[in-house]
């Protein structure tokens, strides 16, 4: 399929949905209207919508903060996820010690934490990065984890008979394979990270995303928790886009077939 | 034997290499060998697959540690890793997250050469290796025969007294193997370090080298016979498989390596139908 033809298909889907959700919303079909719009809206309604956001400017604010705590959760879940990730790999009678308890808070469905963070932290945007990073940290932990064991033994052999110390395996060999690890799993993390921050939002607090989300759901504004799903997805996409390029820099020396790994 | 003005690069005495397989067992990999690598000398190792040779090569490296028995490097005993030795891997070792350059020029590096001085002498070693123009290339986006030729040069630009290789053409194609040996034998010319070279390949040993040392097949492998390669050098490895010379001492080994691979063969279809 050439690349034109394949953008007009996608478009199409697009078109599809739309052009039926907004025709079985208003027209009735043998008398009756088979989605209410008072539980489905439609595009019309949530465009304009997303198209009042915009033209105010109210959005921008809402979209900051959650970029912000997204932000703010990714750096600090990677590099907690990254140092413990390390400390583990290389000490593994730690690694055993605290092993079961790795395993319990990650089997813990995260939104139980939610209320406790809000408890502790307020309805400021530190609850929502608290959670987000209790996500993102756990991703890059087990990357980072099992990149310094899978290394392989003839690089490391061969690290080691090339003259290199301790520190300096861990600068050629170590390092750049954990970080390949954590790189690779920067999809998920990064998704993760909106998702604590939105979740956080939704639960309770005074702007973001999942604030305007959850105020609207309140008042049984369909159009707005659409709206506002929509511009959600908009920007994860954005961001995942941004992330595509920095993998692309970071991972040149990776053969393609190896991609997609974490 | 070496005189002794130049020590003795290598010498396994009695060397038995032993390993611990699922709680008491032990497994003896290789029984009291002894072998000695002179100055400047080029010695391969062929023995049926599974024999241990390899872990003979690990010892030589300081990687593994016998159970008993002594390994002296320029007749001193050796601790730890073996610091005069360069070793060339069988499977791909070069780092995957460096460049063709700077996996050659970090056995400098790691010296504390500073960075522009090892660069430019690893062009200088890419360049002899034929891999001038192909420094920016990541290993993943090199053939295996040019992954080899970076390998060689990794080792060589350190300058080691010893050079350890272990199969290292053993998963090229025939041509590229040759080609390799040559440049190999071209390299080593120039300055004839000592080499243990493993192979399981009885015409590649004969072709390189100055004395072919065989394995009997594992478990607890001995050493079982020591021939010298008398081939004049320098040597082409293509043509030199023609020579007279060549197919009777090529006989004369095989009527030993034979039965040995046989047995081999014959052990491991046991060991798995055993399992």
């Amino acid at each position: 399929m050439s690349r034109l033809m394949l953008l007009t298909c996608q478009l199409l889907v697009a078109v599809v949905a739309l052009a039926l959700w907004q025709f079985l919303t208003t027209v009735p079909v043998f008398g009756r209207i088979l989605l209410p719009p008072f539980f489905f809206s439609n595009p019309i309604d949530v465009g304009s919508q997303i198209v009042k956001w915009f033209s105010s400017g109210v959005i921008w604010k809402h979209l900051i903060i959650t970029l912000w705590e997204s932000l703010l959760a990714f750096v600090i879940g990677s590099v907690a996820g990254v140092l413990v990730g390390f400390w583990f790999a290389r000490q593994p009678r730690v690694a055993a010690v605290f092993d079961p308890y790795v395993k319990m808070v990650n089997a813990l469905p995260r939104v139980v934490l939610a209320p406790i963070f809000t408890l502790w932290l307020g309805l400021g945007i530190w609850s929502k990065v608290a959670l987000g990073v209790t996500l993102v940290f756990f991703i890059v932990f087990f990357n980072v984890y099992q990149g310094v064991k899978e290394v392989s033994n003839t690089v490391l052999d061969n690290g080691r008979m090339l003259g290199m110390n301790e520190r300096q395996l861990m600068r050629h060999v170590y390092w750049p394979s954990a970080l390949s690890w954590m790189f690779s799993s920067l999809h998920t993390s990064v998704g993760f990270a909106v998702v604590g921050a939105v979740v956080g939002e939704y639960l309770g607090s005074a702007a973001g995303l999942g604030y305007l989300i959850q105020q609207a759901e309140g008042v049984f504004d369909v159009a707005g928790v659409f709206a506002g799903m929509f511009v959600l997805s908009a920007f994860v996409i954005l961001i995942d886009m941004g992330v595509t390029l920095v993998e692309r820099r970071l991972l040149v020396w990776r053969p393609a077939a190896a991609e997609g790994r974490g | 034997m070496a005189d002794t003005a130049q020590p003795t690069a290598v010498a396994l005495g009695d060397a038995t290499v032993a390993f611990r397989v699922a709680g008491d067992r032990v497994y003896t990999a290789v029984e009291k060998a002894n072998l000695s690598v002179a100055h400047g000398e080029f010695v391969a190792i062929v023995g049926p697959t599974g024999c241990g040779k390899s872990t003979l090569l690990n010892v030589a490296a300081g990687l593994l540690k016998p159970a008993s028995g002594s390994v002296k490097i320029f007749d001193q005993p050796l601790a730890g890793l073996n610091r005069d030795a360069g070793y060339l891997f069988q499977a791909d070792a070069l780092f995957p997250w460096k460049t063709a350059i700077d996996n050659v020029a970090i056995g400098l590096e790691i010296k504390g050469a500073p960075r522009e001085q090892a660069l430019q002498r690893a062009q200088g070693w890419l360049t002899s290796v034929g891999l001038g123009a192909f420094g920016n290339r990541y290993p993943h986006m090199l053939s295996g025969g040019q992954r080899k030729r970076v390998g060689l040069a990794q080792v060589l630009i350190r300058d080691p007294k010893i050079l350890l290789m272990d199969e290292p053409f053993g998963p090229l194609d025939a041509q590229t193997r040759q080609i390799m040996g040559n440049l190999l034998l071209e390299l080593w010319n120039s300055d004839r370090k000592a080499v243990l070279f493993v192979t399981h390949d009885l015409e590649e040993a004969i072709a390189l080298a100055d004395r072919v040392v065989i394995m009997s097949a594992g478990p607890s492998a001995r050493i079982i016979g020591d021939w010298r390669v008398p081939l004049p050098r320098p040597r082409d490895i293509s043509e030199i498989r023609m020579e007279k010379d060549f197919h009777e001492l090529h006989r004369e080994i095989w009527s030993v390596l034979k039965d040995e691979v046989m047995k081999g063969y014959v052990q491991s279809t046991q060991a798995a139908e055993a399992s």
